[in-house]
């Protein structure tokens, strides 16, 4: 197709189109007087999976948005193949987006709806029909055209949003939490559908969601964000083996990480750590702690119950899971511990008081005021 | 069971009956119209008075006078309040609320407060005997702006994205989304407007003269006699007025009641 | 070197033309939306302005002048004199006093109506819809229509009303002091009994069927049922027409008009007709002003109740 057209989506008829890469440089967003963005800078390769993810509220729906065009920044600057975007509006911006609730146009038959974004850029009717057709094609939306959104199934309607900003072959797709509202088993088969169509379209996709199991899964990176500030960036085994901070701990991982905080004892000829009065041997020099207090991070399955071990700890739940099991223990005083166990083992018993015990080099450490991690 | 459909029945004759009587006193000639006791039912169908009433009494040029100017203040109510109602619910802009209050304050000045001074008005512009007097006090209203914009608000702010996203403007959005979506209100207000703007009554008294220019209503108080000879035509008259309200009641009933009873539901 | 500087400047100019032309468009779309916005709403300000605000104002300005005897002399300054003098006068006591009695002997009897109409239609039975459309069926009728019918239908000589009150060779009950106002509030509850009726069916469709259904089970009789549970599951709506056909009523003109024009001796001569008969009959704008600023008052203060408890209602219910 020749350039006539004013709004960008060049090269329709090419079968793929390389997803274009992404950046925000140090953008900030106030609503009222409160950052729901502060200073974010992210960027994100051509065709890459990534994933922001975060609790409700901490600002990753916000900074799809901005990258949607649906809000400007107050500050920085939003590039998308290094052309500065950040004053675009939504349809300048050649981005496509898929809602949590799909935010598929009720009145309209499935073909109409997939057809809107075509129309509103006066793509003719012959190639707009080549474009429906296939797009519905790989979807297997072909038999559904004529139906309206209420007569669908949530998966369906899951699929009209996909293939309505699949269409016009964007240069990134934007994906808000498009799986909370589907059933638990749809949603995994969702999951591999999706990251098998990315794939495919060699797109860039950032896609929003609050279920870190789901970032696990789908995301090459992963992008966690708190109150609207930027934790940290990595592949799922990165943010999983060596979170930047203890929010990242706590927040990735189920059951999460088990965060412990020690005291850190200066006074004595050589200083000492103990939680709740065990000393505990760490996997950094003394010289790396802080002065005050320090969270000791131990994963589930990094911890183990030894009957003479130094730390004690009641057991106050025991819980079957089948191909194994966990026990949640409490200490005296520095908190509760999850512990997750092989099925072959014997059984704790409810309130007997037992040792835990984890190797040195599987402890995470974290400053317990700043939180931020101590040592590799 | 019986019970339940003979008190249906007597409630139903109660408000029906006068209807009822205007109907077959129009088929009656004066003399039958008189006697005593009174006939309950036509003794033959004679349009004769309905003629009369067309012809002598202009009902036709009455019934063509209030079906422009409705049919004017209609469209001008819906497109006034459709496009108002867009910039509120969609648009930013300073001082939006106040703007949007000012809509609302229209509702605490009725019609009934302002007839003289609006009379003054269309006066001193020349309007007197026109159907620019009939019409353009009426082509906005505080109401359906408010109305609208509440069908508006409730669709889910997701589909405004959504078309920005898929490139509509505020044109495409506007005709292709929101307003199908809103149409059931707009219905709603249509209807209500075309019967408020049908029935008009002060307004078109103090502003025309020319009988030329009189609405069906303005037309029945002068079909209104004492003369007793005459009274078959005014009962014709009457009957005339009513159908073409009483049609779309029967088409429209329920954009009618939705339009009557959404202040009520919405607040 | 020259060269070197050279061509970091040359450099340091590439990177400031290199950057992308800053583009504004979204903040330059704001200002279009707002332009946008502002003209989307301008047509029906206008409008208000011509009509709505200008002559309300001038209700206000005009109250405070006297207007003269005769034509062509000037008109006097008589600041808040004039309300004064005719808020306090007879005429304006006697005819609020007409205009009050004139609500109270159409809004709770239409009410009542529409109620019993609504309950006796809430129920399911065969042909029920027909039943419906006739109870709604005076929505087609304007005040003018009804007032016409019923003219007719009280005349002295022809009148069918006339012969079954027993009146034949009487004057026209309109034409009876005592009678004249309630027959009036009478053609009036009779032309609105459609809407009262579309109002309380909408206010029953609202209540869950279970609740009619219980008192049933339990054993309440009609009325009993009526009272403790049909009237307060339905107290929004009835509050909700009670305001809208208060202000409805204090409004009335044209039946009036068509009926009574005023009389006799003033019975019927309710604040509308009576602003109306100041100012084209009298010719008395000022008088006429500050008739229509007593009214708006009057409606001011029934919409500000209605928002008040509406407010209250929505607070609870959340």
């Amino acid at each position: 197709m020749s350039n006539t057209t004013v709004d960008p989506i060049p090269n329709h008829m090419t079968a793929q189109r390389p997803g274009a890469a992404v950046s925000l440089d140090r953008v900030t967003k106030r609503f009222d007087t409160a950052d729901a963005v502060s200073a974010l800078s992210l960027e994100i390769a051509e065709r890459e999976f990534l994933v922001l993810l975060g609790p409700s509220g901490c600002g990753k729906s916000t900074a799809l948005r901005l990258l949607a065009g649906l809000e400007y920044p107050d500050e920085g600057t939003i590039r998308i193949d290094g052309v500065d975007v950040t004053d675009l509006e939504a349809k300048a911006r050649d981005i496509a987006m898929v809602f949590q609730n799909y935010a598929l146009y009720p009145h309209m038959t499935v073909r109409r709806n997939i057809e809107f974004p075509l129309r509103n850029r006066r793509v003719p009717a012959k190639e707009r029909k080549e474009l429906v057709d296939r797009t519905v094609d790989a979807l297997a939306l072909t038999d559904l055209l004529d139906r309206k959104p209420a007569q669908l199934s949530g998966g369906q309607r899951q699929r009209v949003a996909l293939a309505r900003a699949l269409v016009r072959r964007p240069a990134a797709f934007l994906m808000d939490e498009p799986l909370s509202n589907l059933d638990a088993k749809l949603r995994v088969q969702m999951r591999a559908e999706l990251i098998a169509l990315q794939r495919r379209l060699e797109t860039t996709v950032v896609y929003v969601t609050h279920d870190q199991v789901e970032a696990m899964t789908m995301g090459e990176r992963i992008a966690i964000m708190d109150h609207g500030v930027l934790q940290q960036v990595g592949t799922p085994t990165e943010v999983y083996g060596r979170p930047a901070n203890a929010f990242v701990a706590g927040f990735v991982g189920s059951p999460p990480m088990n965060l412990l905080t020690a005291h850190v004892d200066r006074d004595g000829p050589g200083a000492t750590v103990s939680l709740d009065g065990a000393r505990v041997t760490l996997p950094v020099g003394l010289a790396e702690l802080p002065a005050g207090d320090v969270l000791i991070g131990i994963r589930p399955e990094d911890a183990a119950i030894e009957p003479d071990a130094a730390l004690r700890a009641e057991v106050t739940v025991v819980e079957e899971l089948g191909h194994e099991r966990q026990v949640v223990c409490r200490t005296p005083s520095a908190g509760s511990v999850v512990v997750r166990l092989a099925t072959d083992g014997p059984v704790p018993r409810l309130g007997e008081t037992v040792g835990i015990v984890a190797a040195p080099s599987a402890l995470h450490l974290f400053d317990a005021a700043s939180g931020d991690r101590i040592g590799p | 069971m019986l019970l339940r459909y003979l008190l249906l029945a007597a409630v139903a004759l109660v408000v029906v009956f006068p209807i009822y009587i205007t109907v077959v006193n129009a088929f009656l000639n004066p003399g039958e119209i008189a006697h005593r006791p009174p006939y309950l039912w036509p003794r033959r169908f004679d349009f004769g008075a309905f003629g009369t009433a067309w012809s002598r009494g202009h009902l036709g040029r009455y019934l063509l006078n209030s079906l422009i100017v409705t049919t004017v203040i209609v469209a001008a109510q819906v497109a006034t309040s459709v496009a108002a109602a867009y910039a509120f619910a969609f648009l930013r802009f300073p001082f939006r609320r106040t703007l949007f209050v000012v809509f609302l304050a229209t509702m605490m000045i009725p019609f009934e407060i302002t007839f003289f001074t609006n009379e003054q008005t269309i006066v001193h512009l020349g309007w007197y005997d026109s159907y620019l007097a009939l019409t353009v006090p009426f082509l906005a209203t505080g109401f359906g702006a408010f109305l609208v914009r509440q069908a508006f608000l409730s669709l889910p702010s997701a589909l405004s994205d959504a078309a920005s996203l898929d490139g509509a403007g505020h044109w495409r959005f506007a005709t292709r989304v929101a307003i199908p979506l809103a149409r059931p209100a707009i219905a709603a207000l249509a209807v209500f407007s075309f019967f408020a703007a049908f029935n008009q009554y002060l307004w078109p008294l103090i502003v025309t003269k020319d009988e030329r220019l009189r609405t069906v209503q303005i037309g029945l108080r002068y079909l209104r006699t004492s003369a007793v000879d005459q009274v078959n035509v005014t009962f014709a008259g009457t009957v005339l007025a009513i159908l073409p309200l009483l049609v779309l009641l029967i088409v429209f009933q329920k954009q009618l009641v939705r339009g009557l009873t959404a202040g009520a539901v919405k607040g | 070197m020259s060269t070197t500087g050279a061509s970091l400047a040359a450099d340091a100019a590439d990177t400031v033309t290199e950057q992308p032309p800053v583009r504004r468009r979204g903040r330059r779309g704001r200002a279009r939306d707002a332009l946008l916005g502002y003209a989307l709403i301008a047509p029906a300000l206008v409008v208000f302005g011509a009509f709505v605000f200008y002559p309300f104002a001038r209700n206000l300005y005009l109250g405070m002048y006297r207007t003269p005897p005769f034509p062509g002399l000037p008109k006097r300054y008589a600041a808040f004199d004039q309300y004064e003098r005719i808020l306090r006068s007879p005429e304006f006591l006697g005819s609020i006093r007409t205009t009050v009695l004139f609500v109270l002997y159409t809004v709770p009897p239409g009410i009542f109506l529409g109620i019993l109409m609504a309950v006796l239609a809430h129920q399911r039975l065969r042909g029920i819809a027909i039943f419906r459309t006739l109870f709604s069926s005076t929505l087609a009728t304007s005040t003018a229509v009804a007032s016409v019918i019923f003219f007719t239908l009280l005349n002295p000589q022809v009148g069918l009303l006339t012969h079954y009150l027993g009146r034949d060779g009487k004057p026209s009950l309109l034409q009876e002091p005592r009678w004249a106002l309630i027959a009036v509030a009478a053609v009036t509850v009779w032309q609105n009994l459609g809407l009262s009726f579309i109002l309380m069916s909408a206010g029953l469709g609202a209540v869950p069927d279970e609740l009619l259904e219980a008192a049933e089970i339990d054993g309440a009789g009609f009325w009993r049922r009526f009272r403790h549970v049909v009237v307060p599951m339905l107290s929004p709506m009835i509050f909700f027409a009670a305001v809208v056909g208060s202000i409805q009523s204090f409004q009335a003109f044209g039946q009036i008009d068509l009926l009574t024009q005023g009389g006799p001796l003033r019975a019927t001569n309710l604040l509308v007709y009576a602003t109306y008969d100041a100012v084209f009959r009298q010719n008395n704008e000022g008088k006429a002003a500050v008739l229509s600023v007593a009214l708006f008052v009057i409606t001011l203060l029934l919409t500000l109740v209605q928002l008040k408890v509406l407010e209250r209602r929505v607070t609870y219910e959340r």
